[in-house]
């Protein structure tokens, strides 16, 4: 390997299951191609990656604000019903001495959140923008969003135990609020938001500007552990 | 980035030479460790789900709920969709995940490949994006500090069989290695 380039440049793709490299037509749309070796539907590029990844992150931005004004659970205890938001639970931890699940729950459910998606728009704008600048780190943020995803289900769990805790006595009931529903709907959009992004966009845009890393830099290299 | 695979030591990892993303890595006795994990991850699994995951004592009151009790509270409250989030992302998608681990790597230990390897590993593939129980972990963690003023909870043998379950999939997860799969089924061709 001299000259570092993408697959697609030379008419070839990887598959995303098993990494066997594919030669493919070159004015074909690619569609309907699948990995000779395991089954995979090839996608050279993602169809419509932005578009799509646009779609999904609004989506979820639209559904974060009921997921947070919306109570998440409402308790009936000795006759009196007290209806709690994400936020309300985290400052009710915070004042009752256990800032540090305070803590947790508001990273879970606010912060990680909002961070994916303002990480996803950062990375779509970029793309869009044809931007040269720190592609390496930007596919490191796309794999952040990738990863801390997940997470943001941890509200989801903790009333999924305490309803299956508490509805069983009869000094209090628990019901989930409408909430819930919103906020699982954020949590799943943004992990199909993350899948639907082509982190590949992020260097078509270097290479079309020649490559401007060094030679000692391209071509696979290998860690000893 | 279309890139030449290197030769690789033991242990070693190959790395994307653009954005350092791992490529593969070489695990000896990958498949071993794959079946074995696999294995005690479902006995594990059953322990978690048959034995009473906490108990929850109130005065004289006491409860017992196993790990399925959230997701049949939920569906009772008439939120299928959550009950059936909760139901794929911490019951099925691991339990999917070991018995396709087993189906696929069963047989390729005794020399063979099974008929639906193929689609076998895709889906699996899926299921480790979907597979959450390490965060409903922490949602337990969380659900405990919460109702610690109100009663006591008797953490029941399912928790610690879930605890454990959490690192055997990520393990065997982590010792699977699709290129033996691919050798395999080249040779068999």
């Amino acid at each position: 390997m001299t000259q570092a380039g993408s697959a697609l440049s030379v008419s070839m793709t990887g598959c995303h299951t098993c990494n066997q490299v594919v030669r493919i037509g070159k004015n074909s749309h690619h569609q309907g191609l699948r990995c000779p070796r395991c089954g995979t539907k090839l996608h050279p590029r993602i169809h419509n990656s932005l578009l799509l990844t646009w779609m999904l992150v609004c989506l979820a931005f639209v559904l974060y604000i009921p997921a947070n004004v919306l109570p998440m659970t409402r308790v009936v205890a000795l006759g009196q019903a007290q209806e709690d938001t994400i936020m309300s639970g985290v400052i009710y931890f915070i004042q009752h001495g256990s800032w540090y699940i305070g803590l947790v729950i508001f990273i879970a459910s606010v912060f990680v959140p909002m961070l994916k998606l303002a990480m996803l728009m950062f990375l779509l704008i970029s793309v869009q923008r044809k931007s040269q600048w720190r592609p390496r780190e930007r596919t490191r943020i796309y794999r952040i969003t990738e990863l801390v995803g997940r997470w943001s289900m941890l509200d989801i769990y903790v009333v999924t135990i305490l309803i299956a805790l508490v509805s069983l006595g009869v000094f209090a009931d628990i019901d989930v609020g409408p909430a819930a529903i919103f906020f699982a709907g954020v949590v799943v959009l943004t992990i199909f938001a993350a899948k639907s992004f082509d982190p590949r966009l992020i260097w078509d845009n270097i290479e079309t500007e020649q490559s401007s890393l060094p030679p000692e830099e391209q071509g696979a290299k290998y860690i000893d552990r | 980035m279309l890139q030449r695979q290197p030769a690789l030591q033991h242990h070693g990892s190959a790395l994307c030479g653009r954005c350092g993303a791992v490529l593969f890595k070489s695990i000896p006795d990958g498949v071993d460790r794959v079946i074995a994990l696999a294995l005690a991850g479902l006995v594990l699994f059953a322990v978690a789900n048959v034995f009473p995951f906490l108990a929850f004592e109130a005065g004289s009151q006491t409860t017992q709920t196993t790990l399925f009790t959230g997701v049949r509270e939920l569906y009772a409250q008439g939120i299928w969709v959550l009950a059936g989030l909760v139901f794929f992302t911490c019951i099925l998608a691991p339990l999917v995940q070991l018995i396709l681990m087993m189906y696929i790597f069963v047989p390729i230990k005794i020399g063979k490949v099974a008929q639906f390897t193929k689609p076998a590993y895709r889906l699996l593939r899926h299921m480790q994006d979907w597979n959450m129980i390490d965060v409903f972990m922490m949602g337990i963690l969380v659900a405990l500090v919460k109702l610690t003023k109100m009663a006591t909870i008797i953490p029941g043998v399912a928790m610690w069989s879930f605890v454990v379950l959490i690192f055997v999939v990520t393990g065997a997860s982590a010792s699977i290695d699709g290129r033996v799969i691919w050798d395999r089924l080249e040779k068999t061709k």
